[in-house]
């Protein structure tokens, strides 16, 4: 009943609008621009839900397609259709957005209303650049989204804001414009700028490689991949703890879905070429910002490295392939990478949201994220301390939650393409362990290390219902992902398939 | 010889501007310096009925008149209503400077009116001497409007460096227009054109150094590099109503003076000028992005701004095929919307006696006036090319018909020096909403009534546009293509 309604653009829609609304009607009035603010949250997620339990299974077609006439000069359309890779992303943002809108309720205090307006807006433009089938609308969604983030950064961060807020900017600026060129380039190839004409586009290996290589800096920047990931720790160390949130759980999920919409499909032949490359630079990210994450001294920074490394799961998962094609000639593993990037995609969207939450809830109450500063946190916020220990064991990969489901079926697809890529792969179970529980043990348990710990207080009902919320859904993903996979598989499968055709 | 009465339908719009320009210079006499807003409201009032007449008389067909030294044709319909409403919306934002500053003078509407006309007859131009006449009718009154400000001596050095350059260039033009009737035996765009074709393959020196001297010539009057030395000089001495006029319409005209003069009449030698333009281009692009970060005055670096645009105005010329030109249209005419409320923001913040010309004069704007915070914030990103807003599909074009012409690089080139734009734009971005106001300017700014409906509307159409840019470019692709 719900596939001929339009609501993938009331999804874009309505948080912008709402945004615009909760702007002109709650300037002078924290109270309104909050209740309003969650209002428009809360409405966009329940009319995401039939997306869920409408999406039919089983098939790889674009669903819930709207197309109109945009800019006929360009044959550009404003087209919309969600497939097994989108679907779950769009509910992960209406989701995750209700969390951060509500997180901001007193813990923002300065111009709220801009805060709400910034959020809402960025939902909508997060929303629509998955929904995009387009080419020029994907590419504007996905810059238009900047500005928002930009401000929240410069606006609400901490003391190095501009600096932070102007590298994001500028990185990811520099990753998009050559994929605007490559994107134009297919547009002169095939006449048309829907996404899918580019997937039966036929290119000549030179410029697949210069195509993959514009994509990768896109993607590579926002995932982000070593060694163009050095704005997101400074990014997440400025930014409020809702802009993190939305770093985290959203935004570097894009790049995983640029990869998984236009490199691999458009690009097969360079992907297979460069796919040891890709690798490479996943197992950098892994072993290498694994050991960064260990020193960092400030809780966000270490979250922000422990980010990049699961990143380098999702890329691996999706890279590794061509590699076990190549080497046992089945695409059964293929799909499992693919699909262990997914999950671990979506799982870290619940998990690094909580993390990036729970290093909130301290730093409203102490103003520092520094390890340092704390110690022995059980021992005055008991529920508080349920709940970190909770998420570190999900972020290290503890079967039974989500974390374990996608670094599993990675580490399954690796093993059938290489030990050693595997071997290095695991090592991941060995140092997100080090760096996680070894935060806990130095935030969360010991002694109470000063007063200032001595006199917190614990959660309250708000803090509390967040918390609980992604704890729900870490644990439903890791005791029962079969749904999740369900509505990937045909998509995957449909990829994979497409992959396999050379497009020389 | 028989004479033979023209046709004067098409050219009705100029009678009128004409017409009303003087008469409103006579009335103007007439008037006590307290009611120069008659004069205002009468500039205005043209300016209006003119694109009335305009939109009257538009059509889908190419006509000729006055010996076939005027044309009208859809893209000249097009560019004059750009004018006028450039021009309106430059007026309407220099009324308050000048008023503030004591030199509220009827000159100043009727020139522009003058400037105006030298404008249309630029995009009607289908003659060597009209296109001439008309550039030297917008140039004479653009360098007598830099100098109105007689006490100014800043605005004085600029009129004097403006001349100077000016007349250089018109004479680089007329030498090159005289080669090229040298060589063809004709002034006539289309007979320059038939001759061309008709003329053998092997390589005519006279007609490339003729050639050279228009594009030399056109590159002067546009400020691209390395011709664009007076371009910061003046845009940052002359008052900010003037430099508001002089940074905006100009530019659709001289846009319609290049596809006349390179297009319509020199298209047959499109691989020699393709060159000339490559160069240009790229040097633009790259002086006028990088020397943009270095500077403190926000006119200095609007002007180096300009300067970058310009570049990719040539992008989309120098491809050379219909869309290419369609989307240098596009671009121009985005550019001079934007522009206008970009120096409109100026006049904005400056108050009698104070001129916030710096840069430093945006910081903290988002506590003091929130909304033309935001006003200008679109107006930046969508001089930097960020979508949502038209500014995006401006350099979507250009780079499409780059893309389009094989030259990929050059598209490379252009992206990768735009990265390098964005810089600066949003370093004013940041200083408006991540700074604090400076000292003595932290209470809040509140422009004038009809001046902040204009701006807003301006930078809302710069998100609208953004938003729904079909109707724009269809619209240059049927002045181009039809």
């Amino acid at each position: 009943m719900f596939a001929d309604w339009p609501i993938l653009s009331l999804l874009i829609w309505l948080p912008i609008l709402g945004g615009f609304l909760v702007l002109a009607a709650g300037r002078d009035a924290p109270h309104v621009a909050r209740r309003l603010g969650l209002a428009v949250a809360v409405a966009t997620f329940v009319a995401s839900l039939p997306l869920w339990f409408a999406f039919e299974r089983g098939t790889a077609e674009m669903q819930f397609q709207e197309l109109a006439s945009w800019i006929p000069a360009f044959n550009v359309n404003y087209h919309l259709g969600v497939d097994g890779i989108s679907m779950p992303l769009i509910l992960l943002t209406t989701l995750i957005t209700v969390v951060v809108v509500v997180a901001a309720w007193e813990s923002v205090k300065d111009r709220i209303a801009y805060y709400m307006a910034a959020m809402l807006v960025m939902e909508g433009l997060m929303i629509g650049m998955f929904a995009a089938m387009d080419a020029v609308l994907f590419y504007v969604f996905f810059e238009a989204m900047l500005i928002p983030m930009f401000l929240v950064i410069g606006i609400w961060g901490g003391p190095r804001r501009v600096y932070a807020t102007l590298k994001f900017f500028l990185y990811t600026f520099l990753g998009s414009v050559f994929m605007l060129v490559a994107l134009i380039w297919m547009y002169i190839q095939s006449g048309s700028f829907l996404i899918q004409d580019f997937h039966a586009l036929q290119i000549g290996m030179t410029a697949q490689i210069l195509i993959f290589l514009a994509f990768f800096m896109a993607f590579a920047v926002k995932i982000p991949m070593f060694p163009v990931h050095t704005w997101l720790p400074d990014a997440h160390v400025e930014a409020p703890t809702g802009g993190s949130v939305i770093l985290a759980a959203i935004m570097l999920k894009i790049g995983g879905y640029g990869f998984l919409r236009f490199s691999l499909p458009i690009t097969p032949d360079a992907s297979a070429v460069l796919d040891t490359l890709m690798i490479v630079l996943s197992l950098i990210a892994i072993v290498y910002i694994g050991v960064v994450a260990l020193i960092q001294s400030d809780m966000k920074k270490l979250i922000a490295y422990s980010s990049i490394a699961h990143m380098g799961f999702v890329t691996l998962g999706f890279f590794l392939a061509f590699y076990i094609y190549s080497n046992t000639g089945d695409w059964e593993g293929a799909s499992l990478g693919i699909a262990g990037g997914m999950v671990q995609m979506i799982s870290h969207g619940f998990i690094s949201a909580a993390m990036f939450l729970a290093v909130g809830v301290l730093y409203d109450r102490l103003h520092s994220r520094q390890i340092a500063d704390y110690g022995g946190v059980v021992n005055t916020m008991p529920w508080f301390a349920a709940f970190f220990v909770l998420f570190a064991m999900a972020n290290t990969g503890l079967p039974g939650t989500s974390g374990f489901v996608g670094e599993f079926m990675v580490i399954l697809a690796a093993f059938k393409a290489d030990f050693w890529i595997a071997f290095l792969a695991a090592t991941t179970l060995i140092l997100a362990a080090g760096y996680t529980l070894w935060l806990v043990k130095r935030v969360i348990f010991g002694a109470v290390a000063n007063d200032n710990v001595a006199g917190l207080s614990d959660m309250n009902r708000r803090e509390f219902f967040l918390m609980g919320v992604l704890a729900f859904f870490t644990l439903l993903l890791g005791v029962w992902p079969a749904p999740l996979l369900d509505v990937m598989n045909a998509t995957i499968d449909h990829l994979v398939a497409h992959i396999a055709q050379s497009k020389l | 010889m028989n004479f033979e009465i023209p046709n004067f339908l098409p050219a009705v719009p100029e009678m009128f501007v004409l017409g009303m320009a003087c008469l409103i210079l006579v009335i103007d006499a007439f008037l006590p310096d307290s009611r120069r807003d008659v004069t205002y409201g009468l500039v205005q009032a043209t300016l209006v009925a003119a694109a009335g007449l305009t939109l009257w008389l538009m059509g889908p067909e190419t006509v000729l008149t006055f010996s076939d030294t005027f044309v009208k044709d859809p893209m000249a319909d097009i560019l004059k209503i750009a004018v006028y409403v450039t021009s309106f919306l430059v007026f309407l934002y220099a009324r308050p400077y000048l008023m503030e500053r004591g030199i509220h003078k009827g000159e100043f509407y009727v020139l522009g009116l003058f400037a105006v006309l030298g404008m249309m007859i630029m995009i009607s131009g289908h003659n060597l001497l009209t296109l001439y006449l008309g550039l030297e009718l917008l140039s004479l009154s653009s360098y007598a409007l830099v100098a109105f400000w007689r006490d100014n001596s800043r605005a004085t050095e600029a009129a004097m460096k403006y001349f100077v350059l000016g007349a250089l260039a018109s004479g680089l033009l007329l030498y090159g227009m005289s080669m090229i009737y040298g060589m063809t035996g004709s002034l006539d765009i289309a007979v320059i054109a038939a001759e061309l074709v008709a003329a053998d393959d092997s390589l005519n020196i006279p007609l490339v150094f003729g050639l050279v001297f228009l594009v030399v010539a056109v590159a002067f009057k546009l400020g691209a590099v390395p011709f664009h030395m007076w371009v910061p000089d003046v845009y940052d001495g002359a008052p900010t109503a003037v430099t508001l006029f002089i940074a905006t319409a100009p530019k659709i005209a001289a846009f319609a003076f290049l596809m006349r003069l390179l297009v319509e009449g020199m298209g047959p030698m499109h691989a020699d000028w393709q060159g000339m333009l490559i160069i240009l281009a790229v040097l633009s692009l790259a002086v006028g992005n990088v020397i943009a970060i270095a500077q403190t005055s926000i006119k200095r670096m609007l002007a180096y701004s300009t300067i970058a645009h310009i570049g990719f105005l040539f992008m989309g010329i120098l491809a050379g095929t219909d869309s290419g030109y369609a989307s240098a249209m596009f671009y121009v005419i985005v550019y001079a919307i934007t522009a206008a409320g970009g120096f409109g923001m100026i006049v904005f913040l400056s108050r009698k006696g104070y001129e916030a010309d710096q840069i430093d004069d945006f910081k903290g704007l988002a506590k003091r006036n929130p909304w033309f915070a935001f006003i200008m914030l679109l107006l930046l990103f969508s001089m930097a090319g960020v979508p949502p807003t038209v500014g995006f599909y401006a350099k979507l074009a250009v780079i499409q018909a780059a893309v389009g012409a094989d030259l990929v690089w050059l598209a490379i080139v252009a992206v990768i020096f735009s990265i390098i734009g964005a810089f600066y734009y949003l370093r004013v971005v940041k200083m408006m909403f991540f700074d604090d106001p400076q000292k003595g300017a932290e209470e809040p700014v509140q422009p004038s009534g009809a001046l902040a409906t204009a701006l807003s509307i301006n930078g809302l159409a710069v998100l609208l546009l953004g938003i729904f840019p079909g109707l724009l470019l269809s619209l240059t692709h049927y002045a181009i293509i039809g």
